[in-house]
């Protein structure tokens, strides 16, 4: 009786182990299905506008501003508004993020208003970019009477990724081990000399790399400019920040609005361009995330 | 008396974690704290240089002399307590930089800028934590490449390299290998001349070989504290005979 009972469990057994056999290929052919259908996309995307942008690179375009002909317009005012609004998103956004950073992470004792604020920025970093051009309209260029200009652009740009510097910076500062901090002020070293000397350095690679897909992602960003007015017709490169501006996304988008098919290509080319800068700059931020992390190990 | 601790308690929000301690402790002594995990005694460690203080929603009550101190009044600067009251590690914890920096880098917190006195103060602390001869070739390579023994060696030497005159050891062997741990508990016998040690072990023979007091906590409360030799032969109380012989703990 006990023996016919043990056979039975063990078929059932066999039954059940063909079964999570089953599940474990299925689930990875999906997971593979899935990556694949992303990578597809991103292909079939590049392809299209290789296809139709990829010749109409040359010097001229780049050297070209905003023209009523197709043949002669180019991206070199655009180029340079958005090599502007890098420029200073950086200046404003980095130093404020990654300094609230610290805080939050370091600094602020735990509670229920750290708790209130973490929730908070979590969600700021989740709020449509077109409401950050709405207050930037109303405080930056109307408030402030900054205008339509750069340094509008860049205020607005720089709300916009704060949020998402400051939650990467905490992430890093959070991979360092609490025993070096622990070392630290177990020596004496005050909580500034433990950040400055142990905590920056290890976490650097972190906070730089979250900094720079940060900006990244400002640099892509249209609607918010669109909102505070950035110029769709311009002719030059702003000398000072206070000057109209326009930047490449923006371009793009006036171009593709366009009903003749030359300015079509022109925004193809424009869009090779932009993607290029974004590629080099995470890129460069996956390089420099490798190349750290060689330095720091625990 | 070096150290007198008076009625302290710890909370941890609620939880009372150390139920009025009261100990003292005379110069150039080895003290060991032995007790069950989670019996207070590294709590009771931590508060000899506030690390405590680190941690968000922890008290402490009673008073705690140093030199006759009180070391937690208000006008006590916590970073010159640390410097006087230095602390190991159970996990040997070097900084990810080089072997020198990790032992300078206690006297440049300090402001200490002198690159001589630097030189010297590093090889006198490596020596005095018996890892001179082991590393001086390599000075400027990474702390990280050493072992888990010549690790906790530096962090001994770092901890010297600041002139504590007492010194505070979380396990400081229990992530080593014997050879290391002996090693570990000969530069205890050897420091002892000069400072005032603190240490906290789960092993039982480490405490008897090492230390001239011992303390047993249990529960958060201090058991029994005795000479060494009396607590482990003639133990005053049962449970303090029943941890030591391994009936539980």
């Amino acid at each position: 009786m006990a023996k016919k009972l043990g056979k039975r469990m063990r078929q059932k057994q066999v039954r059940k182990n063909k079964w999570y056999e089953f599940q474990d290929k299925s689930f990875k052919y999906i997971a593979l299905a899935a990556t694949g259908i992303g990578v597809l996309v991103l292909c079939v995307l590049l392809y299209d506008v290789f296809f139709d942008g990829f010749g109409r690179l040359d010097w001229k375009f780049f050297l070209d501003s905003s023209s009523r002909k197709a043949k002669n317009a180019g991206i070199y005012a655009a180029m340079g508004g958005t090599l502007w609004i890098m420029a200073l998103t950086t200046i404003i956004a980095f130093p404020i993020g990654i300094g609230a950073g610290i805080y939050l992470e370091e600094y602020n004792k735990k509670g229920r208003l750290s708790n209130i604020l973490e929730v908070n920025i979590s969600n700021l970093a989740g709020i449509p970019s077109i409401i950050y051009g709405l207050l930037g309209l109303e405080v930056f260029s109307r408030t402030l009477m900054l205008g339509d200009t750069a340094i509008t652009g860049a205020l607005t740009l720089a709300l916009l990724i704060l949020p998402i510097i400051i939650v990467s910076t905490r992430e890093a500062l959070k991979t360092v081990p609490y025993n070096l901090r622990e070392a630290s002020f177990a020596l004496g070293a005050s909580q500034w000399q433990t950040i400055w000397h142990q905590i920056l350095p290890a976490s650097i690679p972190g906070i730089v790399t979250g900094a720079i897909l940060a900006i990244s992602r400002a640099i892509g960003e249209t609607a918010p400019l669109i909102v505070i007015g950035a110029a769709t017709y311009i002719t030059s490169v702003p000398k000072l920040p206070n000057e109209s501006f326009t930047v490449l996304p923006i371009q793009i988008f006036y171009w593709i609005g366009k009903p003749q098919h030359d300015f079509q290509v022109n925004a193809a080319a424009a869009i090779i361009v932009l993607l290029g800068i974004t590629f080099v700059m995470n890129g460069a931020a996956v390089y420099l995330r490798y190349r750290w992390q060689k330095k720091v190990k625990w | 008396m070096k150290i007198e601790a008076q009625d302290v308690h710890v909370y941890y929000g609620q939880d009372h974690t150390l139920k009025g301690v009261s100990l003292t402790v005379k110069k150039n002594t080895v003290t060991a704290l032995i007790g069950p995990s989670g019996c207070g005694k590294s709590t009771f460690l931590r508060c000899m240089n506030r690390m405590n203080d680190l941690i968000d929603n922890c008290h402490v009550k009673g008073n705690i002399l140093i030199d006759g101190v009180d070391i937690n009044s208000p006008s006590v600067n916590i970073n010159e307590l640390r410097k006087a009251v230095g602390m190991v590690f159970q996990k040997p914890n070097p900084f990810p930089k080089s072997i020198f920096e990790n032992v300078a880098y206690g006297l440049r917190v300090n402001g200490v800028s002198n690159k001589e006195y630097i030189n010297d103060k590093v090889e006198w602390s490596l020596k005095q934590a018996a890892l001179w001869d082991e590393v001086k070739d390599k000075l400027k390579k990474s702390a990280l490449a050493l072992s888990g023994g010549q690790q906790q060696r530096l962090c001994i030497a770092r901890a010297l390299a600041v002139e504590p005159s007492i010194l505070l050891m979380d396990e400081p062997a229990s992530a080593l290998d014997p050879i290391s741990t002996s090693k570990i508990e000969e530069l205890i016998y050897n420091l002892k001349a000069s400072y005032t040690i603190m240490i906290v072990t789960h092993n039982m023979q480490q405490a008897s070989r090492t230390s001239d007091k011992t303390a047993f906590f249990y529960m958060g409360e201090l058991v029994e504290y005795d000479d060494t030799r009396t607590l482990f032969t003639n133990p005053k109380k049962e449970r303090t005979q029943n941890y030591i012989t391994g009936r539980f703990g």
